[in-house]
């Protein structure tokens, strides 16, 4: 019986995107063995919230970590964090394996988008200075936007539905949302204002 | 002319963590396509996940996960280089939606008349919560007259729409609810040619279109 390694914390996120690249550029499996370690835990655990059981979860998992690996080229560290991208490369099997839908996405190479007037400000947001300020920030939100967030992006729950089983007004859980928003962006230093 | 109307941080933070339903996110990712200025916020809005994904209590994965992990990457052949983007016609049709459509040219669709000057498009989605079509009105008309049982999201495409003292141009989005009663037209230049999505059928007050509307499907 091996002793269990004592898990990561989430603060361990720091230089995870260096690793991909590794996996990108050298199939550098230790630097993968470091990202599954850090990111199979929580992958799962993401799956489990979805109401997957154990196995299931496990099974998703592990395609979902295979998936890092062989996309691991495709990813752009000036358009997200390495746990920004391994988000969503598990939402987007979620979505494909439990709802059987699509999530379309713009392409960023489509010569018919319209495309920003000047390189993205945001990208130091994406460093991990701006990961633990990001972190730190939604750890202070108050327990109903907290809450709220959980119910959207773990939950896979929609405002309405989140209303519905709250019994609060639409409205209430889409100021919280975005009161939620403005406190994390500020904890950014961001200034651009959201939208209603 | 730029995008005026954008989305909010709830319809976002629906999109980027999966739990909007395919049609709704053709209508956001096809805004997305024309305004880089919420593609910066949805930038934002996926990062929340990302951080929420760090800050998860990790769960026990099997002690062999790793293993059978690289040996399956060892199986399958590796992952060749997406191909690169082939020489695409010129279109005012952005992604996603031209794939939804099949065309890039908003004029050659097969438009079908919904009475009046009004024509629509039905699009296939792979779920079954929402109509996605596109509507095309003529300048200067208005949509038929309608409530809403649950949420519409239009984006529109090419002329105006204006509703109320509003205005929507090219990408604009407007999202409402079942509050709103609204009565909007087509700008008097041009027709306008819109995405609309809407999750339950339109209640038409016109009687006559609510007779007909079982037919159309609409």
């Amino acid at each position: 019986m091996t002793v269990p390694e004592e898990p990561l914390r989430p603060a361990d996120a720091d230089g995870m995107a260096a690793r991909i690249a590794a996996v990108a550029s050298a199939a550098d499996r230790q630097a993968f063995a470091e990202l599954f370690r850090y990111y199979a835990p929580r992958v799962k655990a993401y799956l489990m919230k979805q109401g997957s059981d154990g196995a299931r979860a496990e099974e998703l998992m592990q395609e979902v970590m295979v998936t890092v690996w062989r996309k691991a080229g495709q990813f752009d560290p000036a358009r997200a964090s390495a746990s920004t991208w391994i988000f969503a490369i598990a939402r987007n099997l979620r979505i494909d394996v439990f709802r059987r839908e699509k999530r379309p996405e713009f392409d960023p190479d489509d010569p018919a988008l319209i495309p920003e007037a000047e390189a993205p400000p945001d990208t130091a947001m994406l460093n991990d200075e701006a990961a633990r300020r990001l972190r730190e920030a939604l750890t202070a939100l108050p327990e109903a936007e907290q809450g709220v967030l959980r119910m959207a992006y773990f939950e896979d729950k929609s405002q309405a539905r989140i209303s519905a089983e709250l019994k609060i007004p639409l409205g209430t859980v889409k100021s919280r949302v975005r009161l939620a928003f403005a406190r994390l962006r500020a904890a950014l230093g961001d200034e651009s204002e959201g939208t209603r | 002319m730029s995008v005026t109307h954008h989305i909010s941080d709830a319809l976002l933070a629906d999109y980027e963590s999966g739990a909007l339903a395919e049609g709704w996110s053709l209508a956001v990712a096809t805004h997305l396509a024309l305004c880089p200025a919420c593609r910066a916020r949805a930038r934002f809005a996926a990062s929340v996940g990302g951080t929420m994904l760090e800050s998860l209590p990790p769960a026990t994965v099997r002690d062999d996960a790793l293993a059978h992990v690289f040996g399956r990457i060892d199986t399958a052949p590796a992952q060749t280089k997406a191909a690169p983007a082939q020489t695409r016609q010129p279109s005012t049709v952005p992604e996603p939606l031209r794939v939804y459509l099949g065309a890039t040219n908003l004029e050659a669709l097969p438009w079908r008349r919904l009475g009046g000057t009004a024509f629509d498009l039905r699009i296939p989605t792979g779920d079954r919560k929402t109509n996605a079509r596109l509507l095309r009105i003529a300048a200067g008309t208005p949509v038929p007259e309608h409530g809403h049982r649950g949420m519409e999201l239009t984006v529109v495409l090419s002329g105006t729409l204006c509703d109320g003292d509003e205005r929507f141009g090219r990408g604009d989005i407007e999202e409402t609810d079942e509050s709103i009663e609204h009565q909007p037209f087509a700008g008097t230049e041009a027709d306008c040619i819109c995405l609309a999505v809407t999750d339950a059928p339109l209640r038409f007050k016109s009687l006559l279109v609510r007779l007909v509307q079982p037919f159309l499907q609409i």
